[in-house]
């Protein structure tokens, strides 16, 4: 039963991720992101990390892939050519890339670890992976790593609105735009009246 | 399920990962596949995690997760900026510090 869980998570999962990298438009890789990430989530909880796959789950899944279609749909969908990169790369890339596949399989199954090939100790200690665990780990343990975190995220949050927030002179050519189109709008409206006066004006003439 | 299979599984996504931010040129996919390769070494920490039956790891997991986040909104901001510029949106192009 776990090992048909494990395959099937593990072929969605690798799937996904396959289409991520291969699909042309921007929008679908994060579909094909979000699919990976709720077959991750099932893998989670299989090594027994209930609360990291419900957090995978709500923030990843949850927040932010909804940032991410935001900026794919603001940037518009820029659709390039299938494998379209760099001439230095198009070989040299995948190549490296498996080659690494090779060096951590050999680290990993030449490391000799014994517990490698078992499924994990049956003992472990009783709400292993729950909320509990990790946070009273985090709270006692980690303390100044969490703090970090906290501060990490401030500063990402001030620097995502120095870098996307709008500057001084484009906030003053905005203002101007709007101003002459005021203006515009107001030259347009007078000009109505002043045809419409003088539609009047003859119509009564006519009359 | 023995943990090795995990660890394999883990550095296949992490391959796929890199093939992506090698091969691909959009810098919205080249975040998406930094994204696949920190979620691979999550898995790789998770699945080490339960080989030893301590938490460690999954307090690891959670950072990583924060690293990310933090991240994603960097990427994100550079990218809307790059694109408020009118720059390219094509990483081969963006060679200079200096926009």
């Amino acid at each position: 039963m776990e090992e048909i869980a494990f395959f099937f998570g593990a072929l969605f999962a690798l799937g996904g991720a396959i289409a991520v990298v291969a699909v042309k438009n921007p929008f679908y890789s994060v579909l094909a992101l979000v699919v990976h990430l709720v077959f991750l989530a099932g893998l989670f909880l299989l090594l027994m990390a209930q609360f990291l796959a419900a957090a995978l789950i709500v923030v990843y899944a949850g927040a932010v892939m909804v940032l991410y279609v935001f900026v794919a749909a603001y940037v518009g969908g820029i659709e390039e050519p299938k494998w379209d990169a760099s001439p230095e790369l198009r070989v040299i890339g995948p190549i490296l890339a498996v080659a690494l596949f090779i060096a951590i399989s050999i680290a990993v199954l030449g490391s000799g670890l014994a517990a490698l090939g078992t499924p994990g100790p049956e003992d472990v200690p009783s709400g292993f992976g729950t909320p509990e665990a990790v946070g009273l780990l985090m709270m006692e343990d980690f303390l100044i790593a969490f703090e970090a975190a906290s501060l990490l995220l401030l500063i990402a949050a001030v620097a995502a609105i120095v870098l996307a927030g709008r500057r001084r002179e484009d906030r003053k050519s905005a203002t101007d735009d709007r101003k002459s189109a005021t203006d515009d709008r107001k030259k347009l409206v007078k000009a109505d009246e002043e045809i419409n006066a003088a539609a009047a004006g003859k119509g009564e003439g006519a009359r | 399920m023995n943990i090795e299979w995990f660890i394999v599984l883990s550095a296949l996504l992490f391959t796929v990962g890199l093939i992506g931010v090698l091969v691909r040129r959009n810098p919205v996919v080249i975040l998406l596949c930094l994204e696949l390769m920190l979620n691979a070494g999550a898995l790789a920490l998770l699945a080490f995690s339960r080989m030893l039956g301590n938490g460690d790891g999954q307090v690891f997991v959670l950072i990583v997760l924060v690293v990310a986040a933090c991240e994603v909104v960097v990427g994100l901001g550079l990218i809307v900026a790059m694109y408020r510029r009118r720059l390219p949106l094509d990483v081969d192009e963006m060679k200079e510090l200096k926009g």
